[in-house]
């Protein structure tokens, strides 16, 4: 049976994307079948995280209206067979597809595969119901920051409006240097806030902004990023990871100069 | 004095969390200016009735305050309505 998840965040640029590029990866590095959905009409960006935008040639809005089957708009990914991308439309709207016709789509791919990610669009309106629409369980994407939490607040009360009450949070670009220095919120004082359980934690690495300049998601790599979003796949397995050290231990050089400090 | 200020003064993480929690309650309870407005209405209705109140300086907001109890703050409709008279009430009883 799959499990159909959606990535939500409300706030724009809190890594949405990212974060379902790299679950998407995750879980097919640990040998399950997924499917990606990019449920941002208009504004399509799925393909280059992951790399694939050379080889689009159908998107959802044509699956949707029929142009073509199911199978030709699928891109299957360069790394691993077991992973595959249902690209958006990018000169396309948001009203081009509704609930109802989102559902009828995912209900065509449950029996294939084992999961199915949808990355929502920022925002509450059209592309948000659509992407919610057909979803099992959500996870919510946010930083440590107000704008990021009072937006998700307001997105956890819409999905359990919509009777999605599996929700997890990922707290995501957290500096533990900050944190430390009381400057940033902590995970603790995130999951106080927002009162719902944790899936992972993600820190500020700047191996996520190469990773997406190179189209290469880092899942299950060595950097610290790699590492937290390979944990956050294993929990949602069902494993039981416990949650990793966050701070950078970057290298021989920065050591020294902490002897410094 | 500024010393102790700089010791004193809260780090902007928790800034940021006293802020969010004030900023959630009123978002999670729908107070919308309109909602505000209703409850407003409402309460000069219901306190005209005993006295003569001032409506244009009548002010209502949604803020936290110190419970008695352990809980710490919690949110309080706070409701600041200045009299200008009191009503004889005996004499409609």
């Amino acid at each position: 049976m799959s499990e159909v998840i959606v990535i939500t965040s409300g706030k724009g640029g809190v890594g949405k994307t990212t974060s379902t590029a790299n679950i998407g990866t995750g879980l097919a590095k640990l040998g399950k079948s997924v499917v990606m959905i990019d449920t941002d009409i208009g504004l399509r960006n799925l393909d280059v995280v992951m790399g694939l935008e050379n080889r689009i040639v159908y998107n959802l809005v044509d699956v949707v209206e029929g142009n073509c089957r199911m199978k030709q708009a699928l891109i299957k990914d360069k790394r691993y067979s077991n992973l595959y991308l249902l690209p958006s439309a990018q000169t396309r709207d948001k009203t081009a597809v509704n609930p109802e016709q989102m559902k009828k789509l995912i209900e065509e791919l449950r029996p294939e595969f084992d999961y199915i990610l949808l990355d929502c669009p920022a925002g509450i309106e059209q592309g948000f119901k659509n992407a919610i629409a057909a979803a099992d369980r959500a996870l919510i994407v946010t930083t440590p920051e107000v704008s990021a939490i009072r937006d998700a607040d307001r997105i956890i009360g819409l999905l359990e409006a919509n009777d999605i009450h599996q929700i997890n949070l990922i707290v995501n670009r957290l500096r533990m240097d900050m944190v430390k220095r009381g400057d940033m919120m902590s995970i603790e004082d995130v999951i106080d806030i927002l009162a719902i359980d944790l899936i992972g934690a993600v820190p500020d690495d700047e191996h996520i902004v190469i990773a997406t300049n190179q189209g290469e998601p880092l899942a299950g790599d060595s950097s610290l990023a790699g590492t937290a979003y390979m944990n956050i796949c294993k929990r949602i397995l069902g494993e039981e990871v416990p949650l990793m050290n966050l701070e950078a231990s970057n290298g021989f050089f920065a050591k020294i100069a902490k002897l410094f400090k | 004095m500024a010393l102790m200020d700089f010791f004193r003064r809260k780090s902007s993480g928790d800034v940021a969390k006293d802020r969010l929690k004030l900023l959630l309650i009123s978002d999670r309870a729908n107070c919308s200016p309109e909602v505000m407005e209703l409850i407003k209405n409402d309460i000069i209705k219901v306190i005209s009735k005993y006295m003569e109140i001032d409506c244009d300086h009548l002010d209502i907001q949604i803020t936290q305050t110190e419970s008695d109890g352990s809980n710490g703050r919690v949110p309080a409709l706070c409701a600041n309505i200045p009299i200008k008279d009191m009503k004889h009430t005996s004499e409609r009883r």
